[in-house]
């Protein structure tokens, strides 16, 4: 069995080495190269794919929790959908989470994930009080912020690249509710939109669907929708079973007309220019969700994430210039999602900065690359980045003039001798 | 507090159900060989779901040591789950009979043993389920797994006379026929995807179906189709075939 990532591209032959005690898994280290760790395979492109690939959501056992401080202990392989299940019937929920349930703590540390309160929060790393992994050379290094602050830099976003996250301890915060007092704000352009995020960053969490079809005068019109917990002592929470899309869609089901039509319809369904809404949690942080196999919607070849952000002083500018290429190209994402975010963090690899972040959804087919290039060139002359969890094309030269502590990672891992070691195909062409 | 006995608790599929049985509200008995190794676990579950679990030492071939298993339980189980299978080399067991018998009596003998004990008990009190996990290969021999699978076979004939004793004293008895499933047991076989459940999906499935009193479950269902295909094929072209 090959094992593909949540984009289904690229696809290449690998091994999967599961492990169960740390012996095992110090042998396996031992014996291969190539080597990279993989969740439950969320992460978009290929930063978890190689020809050996280390399974990790085996791992997936609940070590402690303290009921005072919120601290839970459980292996890397635990997904946050089963925190969710334990824990918010309880009154806890996660600090950070990204818009899916379906990763695991071991990958969300990895790609330093954050969410919709990024603003407020901050990625997850902020919420991990340390963590265990195993090193290239077998040695297993407990890890934190301040012990072994390095390491800590280096693996939060550091994409699988210095060894395997056993277990980890992390923080989660008291709720009262399983619901989401919601107010969403329809705008008619990218001023607009600016405005609405301005107006609204002191709400926890925020974020914007954007029409990214829209021509002319109304390009960067949005739905932004922000929200914070409610308080009502309802907190029954069942995971929902899923409705599955059971086979990938032939390839002309999404095309420009269908997409630009869902776009239409989907800005048309709000009326007033703010509402307010009752949403429950997996309705608000987790809509694709419900539908287990999304990805398959986008056919058997497979389609890609771009997200980019650009720093706050150039973001108009440059998502003007964004938008405006994409909608020319015609090349429609009907999942396009806007956000602005807070200050930077300190770890070398992780995608945040402050400014504002565009991800789109595209199916691959010709001419798409093509198209991304073009995004790239005006990623790189407004100074922002690509975030690797998303990634399967990116080239070293736009990779490498986003992060700027990127010669920093390359030498720790060099130093570790981790580069020979733990490798993605993503690592191998952004040379990291 | 309500316990579940879980035997054979090692097995994928018996530490998926104990899980499903602990998120609905059960405690539980896990009892197998070296049951210390399941410590991890157990605080997995506990850590989960706030749920009691024991961790009790069952050798299911030493058949003289069941009865005082049972009667040491301070707190009698409302309901029993017996996840132990071994399956086994086909090949080895044709020639070596300890290999045979070791099959026979680790899916047979010795849950027979366990549970006669626990019928009785269950028997008296009018109340409980017990359900055990035998195998669409006890439906019918095949060459490559038969002694395994008439250790099954000869496990759902003991389960469906249970049931049929057990009828009127009100306890249920239920059969669990899973088909293929993702686990330790199977890991090197490369069995095909579809006809292929995750030990999560035969958890739930049991879980759900006792909570309903089924009889006999299928998991995942279309291996009932499947096996009452397989059944129909007339012996004499049964017998030259490689299935």
């Amino acid at each position: 069995m090959s094992f593909m990532s949540w984009g289904m591209y690229p696809k290449i032959k690998n091994t999967i080495f599961k492990f169960d005690k740390k012996k095992t898994l110090r042998r396996i280290i031992n014996e291969h190269d190539e080597l990279i760790p993989c969740g439950n395979g969320r992460s978009y492109g290929d930063s978890a794919l190689n020809s050996n690939i280390i399974d990790v959501r085996s791992k997936d056992c609940f070590i402690d929790f303290n009921e005072e401080t919120g601290l839970l202990h459980v292996q890397a392989g635990v997904l946050l959908s089963e925190i969710l299940e334990s824990f918010v019937p309880r009154g806890w929920f996660l600090k950070v989470t990204p818009g899916t349930k379906f990763i695991t703590v071991g990958g969300a540390i990895a790609s330093d994930i954050h969410g919709k309160n990024h603003h407020i929060e901050g990625c997850f790393s902020k919420c991990i009080k340390d963590f265990k992994i195993m090193l290239a050379d077998g040695k297993v290094i407990t890890c934190s912020k301040e012990a072994a602050s390095d390491l800590f830099k280096a693996t939060c976003g550091g994409q699988g690249l210095t060894g395997i996250i056993l277990d980890a301890k992390i923080y989660l915060k008291r709720i009262n509710s399983r619901y989401i007092d919601q107010t969403t704000i329809k705008t008619k352009n990218l001023k607009e939109t600016f405005e609405a995020f301005e107006e609204y960053q002191d709400k926890p969490y925020s974020v914007a669907w954007i029409d990214c079809l829209a021509k002319d005068n109304k390009i960067g019109r949005c739905l932004l929708m922000v929200g914070g917990f409610r308080d009502d002592g309802k907190l029954d929470y069942k995971v929902k079973k899923q409705k599955s899309v059971p086979f990938n869609f032939p390839s002309f089901v999404l095309n420009n007309w269908s997409v630009r039509a869902f776009n239409w319809l989907y800005y048309r369904k709000v009326k007033q220019r703010i509402s307010k809404q009752i949403v429950d949690i997996d309705t608000f942080f987790y809509p694709l969700d419900a539908v287990g196999h999304w990805n398959r919607i986008y056919g058997k070849n497979g389609f890609t994430q771009y997200q980019f952000i650009l720093p706050k002083e150039s973001s108009y500018e440059g998502l003007e210039e964004i938008l405006t290429t994409i909608s020319k190209s015609g090349k429609g994402s009907f999942l396009a999602v806007l956000k602005l975010y807070g200050k930077a963090n300190d770890n070398w690899l992780s995608f945040p900065i402050e400014g504002y972040s565009l991800a789109l959804d595209f199916k691959i087919e010709k001419g798409l690359f093509d198209l991304l290039d073009k995004l790239d060139e005006i990623v790189v002359k407004y100074k922002g980045r690509i975030y690797l969890a998303k990634d399967a094309r990116v080239s070293k030269k736009t990779f490498e003039k986003g992060y700027s502590q990127i010669e920093t990672f390359r030498q720790y891992r060099k130093e570790n001798k981790m580069d020979t070691k733990f490798q993605s195909l993503q690592s191998k062409r952004v040379g990291i | 507090m309500s316990y579940v006995l879980i035997t054979g608790a090692k097995s994928d599929i018996a530490k998926a159900t104990a899980r499903e049985y602990a998120k609905n509200g059960y405690d539980l008995y896990l009892a197998a060989r070296n049951s210390s190794e399941l410590e991890e676990f157990a605080q997995d579950i506990t850590t989960r779901t706030q749920k009691s679990v024991k961790l009790l030492e069952l050798d299911i071939l030493d058949y003289k040591s069941h009865q005082a298993f049972y009667d040491n339980l301070d707190e009698k189980p409302l309901g029993v789950i017996s996840a132990i299978g071994y399956l086994g080399e086909q090949e080895k067991a044709q020639s070596d009979f300890n290999e045979a018998q070791q099959i026979m009596d680790t899916n047979y003998t010795g849950v027979v043993s366990l549970f006669n004990i626990i019928a009785d008990d269950f028997e008296k009190k009018q109340s409980g389920f017990m359900i055990g996990i035998s195998s669409v290969a006890g439906d019918r021999g095949r060459k490559s797994n038969y002694l395994y699978g008439s250790a099954k076979a000869a496990l759902t004939a003991y389960l469906s006379g249970l049931r049929n004793r057990l009828y009127d004293a009100q306890v249920h008895v239920m059969t669990v026929k899973p088909g293929f499933v993702a686990t330790k047991m199977t890991e090197d076989m490369g069995l095909p995807e579809k006809l292929t459940a995750q030990p999560e999906e035969v958890a739930e499935d049991i879980y759900k179906a006792q909570q309903k009193g089924k009889n006999v479950l299928y998991t995942k269902w279309m291996w009932r189709w499947v096996m009452m295909v397989i059944r129909m094929i007339p012996e004499w072209k049964f017998k030259g075939m490689s299935i």
